[in-house]
């Protein structure tokens, strides 16, 4: 779905955000973007649906080459929340805010309707619908601001930073929401720092540090390798740490998320769980 | 002592459909290290407005109920004589950062109070440097990343040494090595100098070790008010949706599971220890 080929990017201020930068993200993935702050994750997903343009190298979404297309065309294609709602929330209320982008697309009003209603729905919005995107919470713009891409259905979804401001039960709505996602062979792009988060969904986990892509792999082979974790600036999952200690003891110490180390703890306790 | 007493606050936003706070009732006293967490909605950002007086002397509405800060009544002070005393990290850093240069907008709340020039320098390079952000003295804040925007306001805030240093999500665009090297920083304000710390978190996993005292808040009320591992532990968090640390979880999972530890977790050094003594029970 996305190729990223040998991709670098100079901004213009002279700061190298990206340093050949290549990577292969396919139809139906769920991506966590991982790593330290300014090692280059935004730039890299902002080149996905042509906000930023590469200074040397190439990228394909779904066969095309973003510098041969505009914007708008990739927007289609790849929806993209930013870190900040405010960045992207503009309109008087909350409905027209979601409607907006349908309304540029050019759907119908009765398919807008439909959709807005859905998308409002499904993050827990219906209440604000004539609110004022302005008067509600961090959290709650977030949602907004999701709300708004997920209601033109692109193919790939990129959300940078989705959990930040977001409380336990809205993470999990939104965990699920994503395994719904990708049930519908959606490509699906997170930047995060949320360790938690990650070892919960168990997605794909590309590391990043300095402009450059440190690895690739499963969240169980990055999150528990103490060397990368170190080298991208994040920290292991609590489970991961506290299993660390139990080592020992004969516990395994590749376990990221609580129903493994639950498992773990009971077979070794021999009770039924 | 107290530093800070609500009673019965009650407040609507102007134009706002519903309460934001409904009879809140907290007291925190000097010392302690307060994290405040709870829905998203649920009033915790409007509670720290109220404690530098932003609400309802800037956002309008009217705020029943009374709140001392420092034994000052808020309702009775300048938003700029609060700010003496209750410093205010906003949730975005970008709308708290307005200068050209990191360290002029470090030294914005100290030339307001009219500080003496050589000691605003002091306190700008403490600031810079507790914060790990001397290297971006001379950068433009606009254009750095959202985690060094954050630092730069943590440092603004820190410069002038409030009593009460009040945090909304202050590591939030931080990675989680920086994010707890802010936490390391605020623990270390408040261990070593005895600032009071209001922090709103989510990330309790990160956040709960350095703090004594949790406050949740659920539908503009408070709901539960403690230590740690009772709040954490208590079956209203969990309903609520609370993000127990998972060292707490894990232990909660375990008991009905029926493997019985003893004591509650809340870090992964309590969690590591608590399972060693059960594991080498037999």
């Amino acid at each position: 779905m996305i190729e990223v080929k040998g991709v670098s990017f100079t901004y213009p201020n002279g700061v190298e955000a990206l340093r050949e930068v290549s990577l292969t993200i396919h139809d139906g993935e769920f991506v966590a973007i991982m790593g330290q702050n300014g090692a280059g994750k935004t730039t890299l997903v902002k080149q996905f649906n042509g906000l930023l343009k590469p200074t040397r190298g190439e990228i394909f979404v779904d066969g095309v080459n973003t510098r041969k297309v505009s914007v708008a065309t990739l927007a289609r294609k790849v929806g993209f929340v930013f870190q900040n709602p405010d960045h992207q929330l503009f309109c008087e209320t909350v409905e027209d805010e979601v409607a907006f982008a349908l309304r540029n697309f050019g759907f119908e009003e009765s398919t807008i309707k439909k959709r807005v209603a859905w998308a409002l729905n499904l993050l827990d919005l219906t209440e604000y619908r004539e609110t004022s995107p302005f008067m509600l919470s961090g959290g709650e713009r977030k949602r907004v601001a999701l709300a708004s891409v997920l209601a033109w259905n692109p193919k790939v979804v990129v959300l940078d930073e989705p959990t930040i401001g977001q409380d336990h039960k809205q993470k999990e709505k939104l965990r699920q929401f994503i395994v719904q996602l990708i049930a519908q062979r959606k490509t699906v792009i997170i930047v995060t720092h949320d360790v938690e988060f990650v070892a919960e969904c168990n997605s794909h986990v590309v590391l990043m540090a300095q402009g450059k892509i440190v690895a690739k792999g499963s969240a169980k082979q990055m999150l528990t390798n103490s060397a990368l974790v170190t080298q991208a600036s994040i920290v292991s999952p609590q489970i991961t740490q506290i299993f660390l200690e139990l080592a020992d003891l004969g516990m395994p110490i590749d376990l990221i998320n609580i129903h493994e180390a639950r498992e773990a703890l009971l077979n070794f306790l021999e009770v039924d769980s | 002592m107290t530093v800070i007493e609500a009673k019965g606050l009650t407040y609507t936003y102007p134009g706002g459909t519903r309460r934001a706070l409904e009879d809140v009732s907290i007291t925190i006293e000097k010392g302690e290290f307060v994290i405040l967490t709870g829905p998203s909605g649920c009033g915790k950002t409007t509670l720290c407005r109220c404690l530098n007086g932003l609400v309802p002397n800037f956002y309008g509405g009217k705020l029943e109920g009374e709140i001392l800060v420092t034994g000052l009544k808020v309702s009775e002070h300048q938003i700029y004589e609060l700010a003496r005393h209750v410093g205010l990290v906003f949730q975005n850093p970008e709308n708290q950062l307005f200068a050209l240069f990191v360290e002029k907008d470090v030294a914005f709340g100290l030339e307001n109070l009219g500080v003496p020039r050589d000691e605003i320098r002091k306190r700008v390079d403490w600031a810079l440097q507790m914060t790990n952000i001397e290297n971006l003295r001379e950068r433009a804040p606009h254009e750095l990343s959202g985690g060094q925007q954050q630092r730069v306001a943590i440092a603004c805030v820190l410069a002038m040494q409030p009593d009460v240093m009040v945090l909304d999500e202050p590591t939030s665009f931080l990675d989680p090595l920086g994010a707890q090297q802010i936490f390391d920083v605020i623990s270390r304000l408040n261990k070593e100098l005895g600032i009071t710390v209001v922090m709103v978190e989510h990330r309790l996993d990160l956040a709960s070790r350095y703090s004594n005292h949790v406050v949740v808040m659920d539908k503009g009320k408070v709901v539960l008010d403690g230590e740690p591992k009772d709040v954490f532990s208590s079956e209203a968090a969990r309903l609520i949706g609370v993000g127990i640390p998972k060292a707490t979880r894990l232990s909660q999972v375990l008991e009905m599971s029926g493997v019985r530890l003893g004591r509650v977790p809340v870090t992964s050094e309590e969690a590591s220890q608590v399972l060693k003594e059960v594991l080498s029970r037999d």
